[in-house]
């Protein structure tokens, strides 16, 4: 009997602890998001006055003002150089992840571990010396000339991406399409591919996100024609604090969105890329 | 079926990965032929000028933001592990809410470099949330400062605080990904046989989760040393790091040689940092 009372009183505790310990965790990461967010749209009399920590009265009068210097362009080209990426990363990597999930052929295993190592070249090495190619083709300071570097940097995480996503679609489908009369091509388009369509959706959202994300790259690729977060680097370091929120705001704000559309593959997501 | 059509087929996956791969190997390679002709190649003839200049300018700050990368890589990762850890292993548990609570945890993934900068300025800033909550409780009575070149131990720890932020969330998916694998029976069987949690973790839970640890320390470490967004944002060039060097010679400078040879050490980090990670795990858990 006693040692009944101390095993309940031990399972509530331990209950307990896990709950403050998550509750801990989900605070660490909530606050600052929830604090940056408010911020950014804070009466400046508020930010500057000690005893407000949490703004009464809010604006939109920062984000207008960071659009208005600049961002709105720079918003633009951002969305352009996201589309034009993940249209080209899409278009080489789709039929290689094909490939890796549905054909078994020599050196299938290296080719898939070189293009997978690939994610870690550092992207330094190839921003650099694309400023000197470009400048010759005619490419410097474009958005698809930051497209094609971004694509180079998107498309090993595409090909493994959408490798899995295929290889989630049942074999057997296919290849009850080709026994009913339609050819490979056909199997492919009307029955593969409306599958894979929900989870190819999801990995486009991911590649908009690293491409929307990118800073390194667009910052030394671009002088006029700045992303967002090149426009940010360069701009806001000078800009006051209220603007610097702004900036953040708008740069998470889409990051959001997509996560709430596609949170249901998010974490599935991050799992096969990073394994 | 033809013989002719069986021929062709055996192609078929070749053909598909081709235009991938070309792409892959022009956009790669040739930056890193290029950056190494840039680099010791600066007016076409093989020169050390470019290397000398890491050394010897004024304007180069090499030995400073090689010692501040590497710091910040030995004070980051083995915290962002332990965390990860330590999440992975309360999210492997049931409670309620947990769910939602993931996809929190998950959210700094989404977001970039230059926003998290952005996020934990709003935080630490002398107007910022802290400061106004520590003096408004009384425990300081003037703000803490932790931006600005005489703080540079404060802007490191603004640094070190945004990275644990940001990435730990890297590290904890592939642990939690990891920790689900392993299956329930294992940890039962042990159970059975009268293992205390302890050695539950040390003996079954532990060596299973090995390649995914390979991975995690593999990916975060790499992307440490690429570090940017962040420091540029919050410290600017008080604190240099090689990648902010590099953007710094390029962007600033027109130094572009300079520019690519920190390009290429941040590349012959990376290449060294994965051959010493699966050295040490593969001579130690070869038979796991």
């Amino acid at each position: 009997m006693k040692k009944d009372e101390m095993s309940i009183a031990k399972y509530y505790l331990i209950k307990i602890v896990i709950a403050g310990l998550a509750t801990l965790a989900v605070l660490w990461i909530m606050t600052p998001f929830v604090i940056a967010i408010l911020y950014a749209f804070t009466n400046p009399s508020d930010y500057y006055s000690p005893n407000v920590i949490l703004p009464l009265r809010y604006t939109f009068e920062h984000v207008q003002k960071l659009l208005a210097l600049g961002a709105t362009k720079a918003i633009i080209n951002s969305v352009i150089v996201a589309l034009i990426t993940i249209g080209l990363s899409f278009l080489l990597g789709l039929p290689a992840g094909y490939a890796f999930a549905r054909y078994i052929f020599p050196g299938k295993d290296s080719l898939k571990l070189f293009i997978v190592s690939l994610r870690m070249f550092p992207i330094m090495v190839i921003a650099v010396p694309l400023v000197t190619l470009y400048i010759r083709l005619g490419l410097s300071d474009t958005p698809l000339g930051v497209a094609l570097a971004h694509t180079a940097m998107a498309l090993p995480f595409v090909i493994v991406i959408t490798s899995s996503i295929f290889a989630g679609v049942p074999k057997e489908l296919e290849e009850a399409a080709l026994i009913f009369g339609l050819d490979r091509k056909g199997a492919f388009m009307r029955i593969t591919m409306p599958l894979a369509l929900p989870g190819l959706a999801a990995a486009a959202i991911f590649t908009f996100i690293m491409s929307w994300n990118e800073v390194f790259i667009a910052s030394v690729l671009t002088l006029t024609n700045r992303t967002l977060p090149a426009f940010i680097l360069t701009s806001a370091m000078a800009a006051p604090d209220l603007i610097k929120f702004a900036a953040g705001f708008i740069m998470i704000l889409p990051a959001m969105i997509f996560v709430f559309i596609a949170r249901r593959y998010l974490i599935t997501m991050w799992g096969i890329t990073l394994r | 079926m033809s013989k002719r059509r069986t021929d062709f087929e055996k192609y078929v996956p070749y053909l598909l990965i081709l235009p991938a791969l070309s792409y892959l190997i022009f956009f790669i390679g040739y930056p890193l032929v290029q950056a190494l002709y840039l680099a010791l190649f600066p007016n076409g003839r093989f020169s050390m000028e470019n290397i000398d200049y890491l050394f010897t300018s004024p304007f180069s700050r090499f030995e400073e933001a090689f010692t501040n990368t590497i710091l910040l890589v030995i004070v980051i990762i083995p915290i962002q592990v332990a965390i990860a850890i330590g999440l992975a292993m309360l999210f492997n548990m049931k409670f309620p809410g947990r769910n939602t609570a993931l996809y929190i945890i998950v959210l700094p993934l989404t977001i970039s470099d230059v926003a998290a900068g952005l996020i934990w300025y709003s935080l630490l800033s002398s107007n910022g949330f802290f400061n106004k909550l520590l003096i408004n409780l009384g425990l300081i009575s003037e703000p803490i400062q932790f931006f600005g070149y005489q703080y540079r131990p404060m802007e490191f720890l603004a640094i070190v605080l945004t990275e644990l932020w940001r990435a730990t969330a890297i590290v904890f998916v592939i642990l939690f990904a990891g920790l689900q694998m392993i299956s329930k029976e294992y940890i039962e069987a042990a159970e059975v046989f009268g293992a205390t949690v302890w050695q539950r973790i040390r003996y079954i839970v532990f060596p299973m989760l090995k390649p995914s640890l390979q991975a995690a320390l593999i990916i975060r470490t790499l992307f440490a040393f690429q570090i940017f967004g962040v420091v540029w944002i919050l410290a600017g060039r008080d604190i240099p790091v090689l990648a902010g060097e590099a953007y710094y010679e390029q962007v600033e400078l027109k130094h572009t040689g300079v520019a690519a040879i920190y390009a290429l050490i941040i590349a012959l980090i990376s290449v060294a940092i994965g051959y010493i990670y699966i050295k040490l795990f593969k001579a130690k858990y070869l038979e796991v």
